[in-house]
């Protein structure tokens, strides 16, 4: 295993130098243009043309008779382009919907392309061998004069991307602004299209037909989930693409029954699902997490509270209280609220002395904070909102939790410095000095 | 102002809904009495949908309880009609007008059972009171939005309910539809049959309603139109956002903190 | 003999595409099924595997938990993911088509499986795959079998639960207010979806499924004004386009599959055309109609 590494690292046979550029020029290639497709809410259109270029490839080999790299892909480009403007005219021009028109171009292309290919197949046409690799792609077959063709079109590609950079993000945001500001958008839209089949037409050679519209899709659906600026996403789909690439080259090189392409969409998808699930700010279990977290938060803040409270009883704040003391004040089931106690004392704001625990300094003014943020909450529902009061102290037991402190000021001037809540019950001040009546 | 009614047709308790945790209604109380032709009015964004969806149960309550004629939902759906907006559906589907009236009676038919009869001339019956009888046979999708919101309002008829919760029926109607409507309405209220409404021209308001709901994103007043339908608390409504509370609510979302705990 | 019974399995496939596929371009969720029709793909090889052979049963099995699973991520990547639908259904079925792929090269040495077959099928084999009792009697192709039973189950289902898929597509909302679950009807549907491009996949292949389940509906819903009339009228146009997909086919002799989708592609177009100018005279008429007399 080692042994292929290291081949594969030092390219020592240039096959395998061609099928890493290849597949890496290819993914970045699709990458961009796929973040470009994915904003305009066309996801869906690298399918299509996928599908579509399939015809393409065979009229072109039935008119010229030969498998001539750039005759094939004018065909394919020419069927891929036939297609989207198609389907764009029936869902102008008729009330099929944009799904509909979607499916029944790719379906029907495609269908049309299989016919043919088969014909040629059955026609005996010697040097048809080798057509269908367009139908799964075969990215181990990449000889140097594909990885021209790959490298010039790649390279048409980010170049027109780079040129058109700021026009393609105005149509990809806001096509009805874009026109206000006197841009060409239909111009715009067919550039972009047309670089679209470009991408398509080359990169199914690798990962076939059906694959296509992942390599397109993919990357910027897991790059979006990592940033909000168009620049970043780009720059990050097209890492993603080139690292699946790679990826893709090497397993397929490493383990020959392998297959490139769905390999290098395998690692795609999972950099996606990882993207999906763990990006920042977006991911689903970040979120799951934060809940989690919150939980925890919560329980500390809710006991503190409680000490607070108990202390306002009888005056005195720091005195040392039982669990059960604290389970009467609020219904805290017991294992949590040992946990509970114990991480705080942990974290300093709780002491405890035999199986008795008090608040610390810290412990006392984070529960004062606690307790002030409920009953300015309480009263600025009951004031603002006309909440009645014995509805507000729900809403209190959470937001609490939430309010910054830069919320907190203006939530203090808003009410004009409060000292007491809808239910007369005294908002602790900031500078308040610590009862502590120890007898 | 929030004037309560005793023994209301309509009780909304403490009700608080989120979009992804963020709220968009907060700590709703109010109630609403039996054969009121009741307006909810408030700015865009303030809402007024969600309100209605809530009460059809078509959004899950972050918090509070619903009660109309002092049952839930379930037990008494058969009793509870709704218009869901006008938009809200492709009017271009394959079917007619008496194919979607005829809709109105399926919660009765129940499940998997045929349509009777009896169905189909309650559906035109329905059909005569909002005056679309000829246009039985037409496909949907060649109406007016007028003749659209008829339909829906005759869909509506037909489920011969107590109380009906229609959200903006006289958006983008013509002046023929929206008496016919009103006029309707008021027959209903006349039979006793409580109506909510979504509504959004102000101008209309006190002719139409006899009890109001303003909204924005709390609850700003509930009550008699002459009570509440004043300009200190339209101002309220419509004076712009409490941004305190839209910020704490985007917060609640960022932070993914529950609306209770 | 054989081009009848390839043509009669032809139009059960067509029948039962056309029927289910009408409700969902009415739900606008046409991609959902091409999604299917690729991602079941993985649950055919795993079943292949673990039943050790083509049992078919197995194979419906592992590929209707699959369709029914590629139906629910689209919707958990919507939905918690916060993605966009057409970009959630993209990476969904690539994702798994892609396992699929990679299983069966993982597996190529014992299996005769290959994605040739899964992408356009092959209907010609059609015949020579017969059921035989342990009596020796046939029963006749397996796929003609198992087409029928699919097709009178989908008819049973449209038959019995008219109404529920009716107001469920038109109006999800109001469907719900009045007690008829939407997500219900939406997950029973997509299990018959899933059954259809199963049963149908060995025959005709992924890529056929697709086009019968968009493209009849579509040509019919140009067409008529009514839901029953488009069941109708869309099974008919499938019917044609097994026919004349057939003859096409045995023509050019190319892949009958490819010919019955490019068939029923032509059909639309030229309906699209005609219902183009249709339309454009009508509303002409409806014009001069108008300005004959102004107080209408």
């Amino acid at each position: 295993m080692t042994d292929r590494l290291w081949e594969f690292v030092t390219f020592a046979y240039p096959n395998i130098k061609y099928v890493v550029l290849g597949s890496i020029l290819l993914s970045i290639s699709s990458a961009v243009v796929g973040c470009f497709t994915f904003l305009k809410k066309k996801a869906l259109l690298g399918d299509v043309i996928s599908h579509a270029v399939l015809p393409g490839i065979c009229l072109s080999f039935i008119v010229s008779g030969s498998k001539n790299p750039f005759l094939l892909i004018i065909g394919a480009s020419i069927t891929g382009w036939i297609s989207i403007v198609a389907m764009d005219y029936i869902v102008r021009s008729s009330k099929i919907k944009e799904d509909t028109a979607t499916g029944l171009s790719l379906s029907v292309f495609f269908g049309i392309g299989i016919l043919l290919l088969t014909y040629i197949q059955h026609s005996g046409n010697a040097a048809q061998t080798g057509l269908d690799t367009f139908l799964f792609g075969n990215a181990a077959a990449l000889i140097g004069e594909d990885l021209i063709a790959f490298s010039l079109i790649a390279v048409i590609i980010l170049v027109v991307v780079y040129f058109f950079y700021k026009e393609f993000k105005l149509i990809s945001f806001d096509t009805q602004f874009a026109n206000t500001l006197g841009l060409p958008v239909r111009t715009l839209e067919l550039i972009l299209t047309s670089i679209t089949v470009l991408a398509v037409v080359t990169g199914i050679q690798a990962v076939g037909v059906v694959l296509m519209a992942a390599m397109l899709i993919t990357p910027a659906a897991a790059a979006r989930f990592w940033t909000n600026r168009l620049s970043i996403m780009l720059t990050l789909a097209a890492i993603f693409g080139a690292f699946s690439g790679i990826t893709g080259a090497y397993i397929s090189y490493a383990s020959p029954s392998m297959p490139t392409g769905p390999w290098i969409v395998m690692v795609l998808s999972i950099i996606a699902l990882i993207s999906f699930f763990f990006a920042p700010g977006k991911g689903i279990l970040i979120r799951v997490f934060k809940q989690y977290q919150n939980q925890r938060k919560f329980l500390g803040e809710n006991l503190l509270k409680v000490f607070y409270t108990l202390g306002e009883s009888n005056q005195n704040f720091l005195s040392y209280r039982s669990q059960e003391e604290l389970m009467a004040k609020r219904a805290f089931k017991e294992s949590t609220l040992a946990k509970g106690l114990t991480r705080l004392s942990r974290e300093g704001f709780v002491t405890h002395h035999r199986a008795q625990w008090a608040l610390t300094k810290e412990g006392y003014e984070k529960g004062k904070r606690i307790v002030r943020l409920h009953r300015m909450w309480e009263l600025y529902l009951t004031e603002y909102l006309k909440i009645a009061p014995d509805h507000v102290h729900e809403d209190a037991e959470s937001i609490e939790h939430v309010i910054t402190p830069e919320l907190e000021l203006r939530l203090e001037r808003l009410l004009d410095h409060p000292s007491v809540d809808p239910h007369k019950a005294p908002i602790p001040q900031k500078q308040q000095p610590i009862i502590n009546n120890e007898q | 102002m929030i004037i309560q009614t005793e023994n209301p047709a309509l009780e909304i308790h403490d009700l608080t809904v989120s979009y992804d945790r963020k709220p968009v209604l907060w700590g709703i109380d109010l109630s609403v009495p039996y054969g009121s032709i009741c307006g909810i009015i408030g700015p865009n964004g303030a809402g007024k949908s969600t309100l209605i969806k809530s009460v059809m149960g078509l959004i899950p309550l972050s918090s509070g309880y619903i009660k109309i004629f002092n049952q839930e939902l379930d037990e008494i759906r058969l009793k509870v009609s709704y218009v869901p907006q006008r938009e809200s559906v492709d009017w271009d589907f394959p079917a007619s007008v008496l194919d979607i009236v005829m809709m109105g009676r399926y919660g009765k038919v129940g499940l998997f059972r045929n349509i009777r009869k009896a169905d189909k001339e309650a559906a035109m019956n329905a059909l005569e009171q909002v005056g679309m009888e000829k246009f039985y046979r037409r496909q949907i999708s060649q109406l007016s939005g007028g003749q659209q919101q008829r339909v829906f309002l005759a869909r509506a008829l037909t489920q011969q309910a107590d109380i009906y919760f229609m959200d903006e029926p006289f958006a983008g109607v013509d002046a023929a539809t929206e008496k016919a409507i009103i006029q309707i309405l008021r027959r209903l209220a006349g039979e006793g049959k409580t109506i909510v409404v979504v509504h959004h021209d102000l101008q209309s308001v006190s002719t139409y309603f006899n009890w109001i709901i303003m909204l924005n994103l709390r609850l700003v007043a509930s009550g008699p139109t002459e009570k509440v339908f004043t300009q200190q608390l339209l101002e309220e409504a419509y004076g712009g956002k409490l941004t305190l509370l839209s910020e704490v609510g985007e917060l609640m979302k960022k932070e993914q903190v529950p609306t209770r705990e | 003999m054989n081009a009848i019974l390839i043509i009669l399995t032809g139009s059960l496939v067509a029948i039962s595409c056309s029927l289910l596929g009408s409700y969902l371009i009415l739900r606008k969720m046409a991609m959902v099924s091409d999604a299917i029709s690729h991602a079941v793909l993985p649950g055919i090889v795993i079943a292949f595997m673990m039943a050790g052979g083509r049992d078919s049963l197995a194979l419906l099995l592992g590929a209707g938990i699959l369709g029914i699973l590629t139906t629910f991520l689209i919707e958990f990547f919507h939905q918690k993911g916060k993605l966009q639908t057409d970009a959630s259904i993209g990476v969904t079925f690539t994702w798994l088509f892609a396992l699929g792929v990679i299983l069966v090269s993982y597996y190529a040495g014992n299996a005769h499986i290959d994605q040739d077959c899964v992408l356009y099928g092959e209907i010609a084999y059609v015949p020579l795959d017969v059921i035989i009792l342990d009596s020796g009697q046939s029963l006749g192709p397996k796929a003609l079998i198992v087409m029928s039973v699919v097709l009178v189950l989908i008819l049973l289902f449209i038959k019995v639960s008219y109404k529920e898929l009716f107001i469920t597509t038109f109006d999800p909302s109001f469907a719900n207010a009045v007690g008829i679950s939407a997500t219900f009807w939406h997950y029973a549907l997509m299990s018959l979806v899933s059954l259809t491009t199963v049963a149908s996949f060995e025959s005709v292949g992924a890529i056929l499924v697709v086009a019968l389940l968009i493209t009849p509906p579509a040509t019919a819903y140009l067409i008529t004004e009514r839901l029953k009339k488009m069941l109708i009228i869309s099974s008919a146009f499938g019917v044609s386009s097994a026919v004349f997909g057939y003859l096409l086919a045995y023509t050019i002799d190319g892949s009958i599959a490819g010919a019955m989708a490019t068939v029923a592609g032509i059909q639309f177009a030229i309906v699209f055309v005609i219902m183009k100018k249709v339309n454009k005279a009508r509303t002409r008429s409806a014009v001069l109609s108008l300005e004959s007399e102004p107080t209408s």
